[in-house]
């Protein structure tokens, strides 16, 4: 059966791989952020994941607001990288997984969760650079195959981030149903506060920030109850993408493990964050593994 | 903005009726993520705009680069013009300049202070 190891909650600012693809990264403005990375770094790359859900948001790049899917999921053989504007990032195409893909979808549809299909899908920065959060280096290809999922947070009503939570623990359970032996990475994506436009730009709100950092390991329900209009108050118009790192702690369940964290202020406009967690499934395997 | 929609100061919560009236202008802004697209609108970026039947004040709007405009007066959504910032080279750093009424400078110095606080 198919088992989740471990989830990565990270920012998925734009400029942060425009850092990595121009060789910034050690850049006074840049290295504390990159730094921070370090640790969670060196510990996935222990920890291979087969196959990564990454749950971002698309910005539009692939998704022109003439229809609007709250939460959608990737059913296609991959995902070519999209042209933001710039041409797209020069970091490899992604190699979905068709078999989970329909196997989430058709059981998240069955739990009451109507997902939308995208049978097309180019991936933006809200995708690739998380995976690059992960593999910094990936050379041809990137090191598993991905099943994206979206979420709508720019236009309102985003759903509740009750419903994401609950997404996520249906998502868990989804997985984990899965018949082939493979190990499953999940990706929350986006935050932390921001504001992009509007006299509040470039708000930062620290302290929601490291709450959120602190609850989403040990309180997620806490975070859960907080209405949209408080989260856009609070951490900005943008900063309402957290929502999506609640469909990541859902599915990883109740016995986790902070691996390690990290919170910088600024990547451009934005509060950039990560904190990883291992699963009861990893843990237990590297208990096995110590004791050889 | 529609009554159901949370008010929160200082913020655009983006909603239907937003999207609505910004709806030609967000469409032209997606097209501009293809290469081609691009030249063709730095051709001729007013008669692009007709192509999208931009209305007077969103056409203005764009051939000004009065980003405040294109999002209060022309419903756009900051993802959208974006792209057509991209054009001009400029960032999103220097766009929350415009927003603020500080310079670019000013702003990215604010982010790294720590960034700007409220309530």
């Amino acid at each position: 059966m198919a088992e989740i190891i471990w989830g990565l909650a990270t920012s998925h600012v734009p400029s942060i791989g425009a850092a990595m693809d121009h060789d910034k990264t050690e850049d006074e403005y840049w290295k504390p952020l990159f730094d921070g990375y370090g640790p969670a770094r060196a510990w996935m790359a222990e920890h291979k994941p087969d196959v990564a859900i990454v749950v971002y948001n698309d910005h539009a790049n692939a998704l022109g607001l003439e229809m609007i899917p709250t939460f959608s999921i990737g059913t296609a053989e991959r995902y070519n990288v999209a042209d933001e504007g710039y041409g797209p990032r020069a970091v490899p195409n992604i190699e979905g997984d068709l078999d989970l893909s329909e196997h989430l979808l058709v059981n998240l549809v069955d739990e009451g969760f109507d997902m939308t299909a995208l049978q097309e899908l180019d991936v933006d920065h809200g995708c690739t650079v998380p995976l690059s959060v992960y593999t910094p280096d990936p050379g041809d290809a990137w090191p598993c195959r991905v099943v994206p999922m979206l979420v709508n947070v720019l236009q309102y009503p985003q759903p509740t981030a009750a419903r994401c939570l609950a997404l996520g623990e249906a998502l868990g359970r989804a997985i984990r149903s899965y018949p082939k032996d493979i190990k499953v990475a999940v990706f929350g994506t986006g935050g932390m506060s921001h504001q992009l436009s509007g006299e509040r730009a470039g708000l930062i709100n620290e302290e929601f920030d490291r709450n959120f950092l602190e609850k989403i390991e040990t309180d997620p329900e806490s975070l859960a109850e907080i209405s949209r209009g408080e989260y856009i108050e609070q951490a900005g118009s943008e900063g309402i993408e957290m929502i999506m790192w609640l469909i990541m702690r859902g599915a990883l369940g109740d016995d986790i493990t902070r691996i390690h964290d990290t919170y910088h202020v600024p990547a451009s406009n934005t509060a950039a964050a990560l904190a990883l967690f291992a699963t009861e499934a990893v843990n237990a395997a590297d208990n096995e593994l110590a004791a050889v | 903005m529609s009554t159901l929609t949370p008010v929160v100061e200082g913020a655009y919560v983006y909603d239907t009726k937003l999207s609505n009236q910004g709806r030609n202008l967000n469409r032209m802004c997606f097209s501009l993520k293809d290469a081609e697209s691009r030249e063709k609108f730095q051709v001729d970026e007013a008669a692009y705009c007709d192509a999208y039947n931009l209305t007077d004040e969103q056409k203005q709007a764009v051939l000004d680069r009065d980003w405040i405009s294109m999002i209060e007066k022309g419903g756009a959504s900051i993802f959208y013009i974006i792209k057509l910032a991209a054009i001009d080279r400029k960032s999103m750093q220097d766009l929350g300049g415009v927003f603020t009424g500080m310079t670019t400078e000013e702003f990215v110095a604010e982010l790294r202070a720590g960034g700007r606080k409220f309530g």
